[in-house]
């Protein structure tokens, strides 16, 4: 085969396999993904069993801790409504009331259950003044 | 004083913008006066911005609270190590701190380059002085560090308590300076391709900045895990956020750059790509300044509120799509270049090593911004988190390891398949080796992902053995040195290739404390009353007595707990978490605001190179509530001493009632294994910094201009003739050899 010739099946077959990894990514990712959604949209729309990544702040007062799963409520950023969240695990050092959470639910009633170990929370070096007043 | 600063500032954006035109003026009609002129203006720019930040550092030294920004992030019982790093823990002085550390960078290298790179030296100044003027810019319009208060607070809110660690004072410069130093490269390939000036000399006359760039931000990165897993008691070190992608994406880009410019300067070959790669990593790094600035992705790293996202947005276009430009403008320059002869050669692997790299920025990238994608697509919002990440970043780990193995072995050129069984018999001897023994032991053929990894790190680290064993051995052979000289001798000749394959080794030490560490660790989260017991692993973990302490700062209560390993002693680990006292005494009480503040976990951990016991405590406060209750409300206007007895009071309470805690039990093999393989990644890029000896740089200088290369190649007096000698033979047929296929590779492209 000719160096020319052998360089284009080269450059077919390399295409090829890109096209193919990018197509398994794509899908994937789709496949994969969770929901993001706020509280007020996850109040309405959230189907039982499916998991949703739910972003919000956690509700002043509404923390509670005895001895078996951490409840708490997370509102919108800028608004009212609000879902309660049941948690088992750690929870990271910045958590608390007033504070932006991200964490992964599957609704079970009226309430929504976190998956271990999937609530994080800001980096406390990215606290603007009011968060930290 | 700090009333200078916007003055600071301003001065500064003038500078800048004149330097810019000066520089582009002398670069387009060929005035040196002007270009000198645009260089001076870089110098007065760090010199302004120096001022300007040494001007807020005071201000947090001496808690000036007339300026609104300290008195948000620092406070007169903050420690003074504390107090100098906390104006990177705000936007402000952030970005300040940026700006300022590439006014630095940039001086120094247009001063290291003064006399050389005369046609590109305008474009890269106005560059770097687009870049200045951008960060100056958001510094006088819409993060303003140095806005004023009247009257002062007597005190601050304090730095936040999680930030007070070591970590606070290294890991945000470093990522900083990794950041900062590759819009260097960047600059320079922009002017490169700007003044057609396309050959290696752009390449080597800052690849020691990105080098120091890959160094400082790969640095960075280790660190912040570091800080992560030793502090914010959750126990991992790395959690695929938006903003920790973005900081990886830009030195997995860099490391792919440090590997292909040596096809260029060795071949000639890949310039596309390699500019390619130095300007998507110059995006990619200020991609990762936007993140943490715009709040466009639900990240933990994230400043909220922030107005920053559109300029950045708007810059990050205009550099993208110039850069895109540029290269598409050049490209019949930069194909005209030899291609790559044979599949079984160096430069092949380092291009496939390019390409896995890419890849893995490509995956990363795609899954940062996969809410936004799929907002786009879908209408709503998804994301991805750690399995998806995984799946795809471990098996091209596994590639990267192994490349790290093949490549080091072959020669530039080509390599023959006759040689392949005698260059690669020994490696893959010590992975067949590692298979069989952990096969033996049990239990981890279970994770074959982590065994494949196992195997191909012995793999890669006997070649690179080998590769030192071969050149010592050579080296002996022509100067009669003792092994051990003649290894250094060796090391010492060759920096940038040995401590290259040094790289190789820590990050293969490094991958194997993330491959152990991540598949066979142990998680257990218990609650436990003193005296009971938890068995996590093969250990158990009994909380002996609950235990506390009280200062001026905080009130910690934590745990006494007892490591026993099948009945025997292990270690005595004594967990705990620190209350600092909140300022909303209305909200949470004269009493309650010592418990209901920020807290911080101590952990308890007995840190080894073959695994980590790792505990944390969460106590559970709720016993105390009531008594909290009773004093908030009997006791609403207690004075200091009176605060001090009752919260005494709770704490001896809570050590009489001694109540339950959630603890975090963790055993994870292999996890300082991922801290030891960085410090040796370091060891290893310091090596390829370090200037070379005087007689090496003399000999390759001359190597470069046809006829001085006997001359110069003479020993200096006091080397010994036959070292001399020997040294002439080895490098005249290191040049010889690239296309030969013989040796396992070294001997070949770089003399002993």
């Amino acid at each position: 085969m000719d160096p020319g010739r052998r360089r284009k099946v080269r450059l077919a077959v390399m295409l090829s396999v890109a096209v193919l990894l990018a197509s398994a990514l794509v899908y994937t990712t789709f496949a994969a993904g969770s929901q993001a959604m706020r509280p007020s949209q996850l109040a309405t729309s959230a189907v039982p069993g499916r998991s949703y990544q739910l972003s919000g702040t956690v509700v002043a007062g509404s923390v509670r801790h005895t001895g078996g799963p951490l409840a708490f409520r997370v509102r919108d950023r800028n608004g009212r409504t609000s879902v309660r969240v049941l948690y088992e695990g750690a929870v990271p050092e910045p958590f608390r009331e007033g504070r932006e959470v991200i964490v992964t639910v599957r609704r079970r009633g009226s309430v929504f259950v976190g998956e271990p170990d999937s609530l994080i929370t800001k980096c406390p070096s990215k606290f603007t003044a009011d968060e930290r007043s | 004083m700090t009333s200078l600063g916007p003055a600071l500032l301003s001065a500064a954006l003038v500078t800048e913008v004149y330097g810019l035109g000066a520089s582009l003026y002398g670069a387009l009609r060929g005035r040196p006066r002007w270009t000198h002129s645009g260089r001076r203006a870089v110098y007065a720019t760090a010199g302004l911005l120096t001022l300007a930040f040494a001007i807020l550092e005071a201000a947090f030294l001496r808690s000036d609270f007339g300026v609104r920004m300290v008195a948000e992030h620092s406070s007169t019982t903050t420690p003074p190590f504390y107090r100098a790093a906390a104006p990177w823990s705000a936007q402000e002085g952030s970005l300040l701190l940026w700006v300022w550390l590439l006014s630095l960078w940039s001086s120094l290298v247009l001063f290291l380059t003064r006399r050389r790179l005369r046609e590109l030296a305008g474009y890269a100044q106005a560059v770097l002085l687009g870049f200045a003027a951008f960060f100056t810019v958001l510094l006088i319009f819409l993060a303003k560090p140095f806005v004023l208060q009247h009257p002062a607070p007597m005190e601050g809110l304090g730095l936040n308590p999680l930030l007070r660690h070591p970590s606070m004072m290294i890991h945000p410069p470093m990522l900083y300076s990794g950041y900062t130093l590759f819009t260097v490269p960047f600059a320079f390939a922009v002017a490169a391709l700007a003044a057609r000036k396309l050959d290696a000399e752009w390449i080597r006359s800052t690849r020691r900045f990105a080098l120091t760039a890959w160094l400082c931000l790969g640095f960075g990165v280790l660190l912040g895990a570091r800080w992560s897993y030793a502090e914010l008691g959750w126990g991992g070190y790395w959690g695929w956020d938006p903003v920790e992608n973005a900081s990886l994406m830009p030195w997995l880009t860099g490391t792919a750059f440090l590997h292909s410019i040596q096809v260029q300067e060795k071949r000639g070959a890949l310039k596309v790509w390699n500019v390619s790669l130095v300007l998507a990593t110059g995006v990619l790094a200020v991609l990762g300044t936007f993140l943490v600035r715009s709040g466009i992705l639900d990240s933990i790293h994230a400043f909220g509120a922030s107005t920053l996202g559109k300029p950045f947005l708007a810059f990050i276009a205009v550099i993208s799509l110039g850069s895109a430009a540029l290269v598409l403008s050049r490209l019949d320059q930069l194909r005209s270049q030899p291609r790559i002869d044979s599949l079984v050669s160096r430069e092949t692997v380092f291009l496939l090593n390019n390409l896995v790299l890419v890849g893995l920025c490509f995956v990363i990238f795609w899954g940062t911004f996969f809410p936004l994608i799929s907002e786009a697509v879908t209408g709503t919002k998804a994301s991805v988190g750690p399995p998806w990440f995984d799946r795809y970043t471990t098996p091209l780990g596994l590639v990267l390891v192994l490349l790290s193995g093949v490549g080091p072995a072959l020669a530039w050129g080509r390599t023959t398949a006759s040689r392949l069984p005698r260059i690669f018999a020994a490696p893959l001897g010590a992975a067949a080796l590692v298979l069989v023994a952990l096969v033996a032991v049990g239990g981890i053929a279970r994770k074959p992902l982590a065994l494949v990894m196992f195997c191909s790190a012995a793999f890669a680290a006997t070649s690179v053995a080998q590769e030192y064993w071969l050149g010592t051995r050579a080296r002996r052979a022509l100067t009669g040195e003792p092994a051990a000289v003649a290894l250094l001798s060796l090391v010492r000749r060759n920096r940038r290739r040995y401590g290259g394959y040094l790289v190789h080794v820590g990050m293969v030490v490094l991958l194997v404390g993330v491959a152990a560490s991540s598949s066979f660790q142990h998680v257990r989260d218990a609650r436990l009353r003193p005296g009971q017991s938890a068995r996590v692993g093969s250990y158990d973990v009994r909380y002996v007595r609950a235990t506390s302490a009280r200062s001026s700062e905080k009130v910690t209560l934590g745990a006494v707990l007892e490591v026993t390993q099948h009945g025997r002693h292990v270690a005595t680990l004594r967990p705990s978490r620190g209350y600092y006292p909140s300022l909303d005494q209305a909200g949470l009480g004269r009493i309650g605001r010592f418990f209901k503040g920020d807290s911080t976990s101590e952990l308890g951990m007995r840190a080894g190179l073959g695994r980590d016991i790792w505990t944390a405590i969460q106590p559970d406060l709720s016993s105390l509530e009531p008594y909290i209750a009773r004093a908030d409300r009997s006791f609403p206007d207690a004075n200091p001493q009176l605060e001090g007895f009752l919260v005494t009071t709770v704490v001896a309470r809570y050590l009489r009632d001694g109540p339950p805690a959630e603890f975090r039990l963790i055993v994870s093999p292999l996890v300082g294994w991922i801290w030891f393989g960085g410090s040796i990644v370091a060891g290893g890029a310091l090596m390829c910094l370090w200037p070379r000896p005087r007689a090496v740089r003399i000999r390759r200088a001359a190597r470069s201009t046809p006829g001085l290369a006997q001359p110069l190649g003479r020993p200096r007096p006091g080397e010994g003739e036959t070292a001399g000698a020997a040294n002439t033979i080895v490098a005249r047929l290191a040049d010889s050899q690239p296309s030969t296929g013989r040796g396992s590779g070294f001997s070949q492209g770089s003399s002993l």
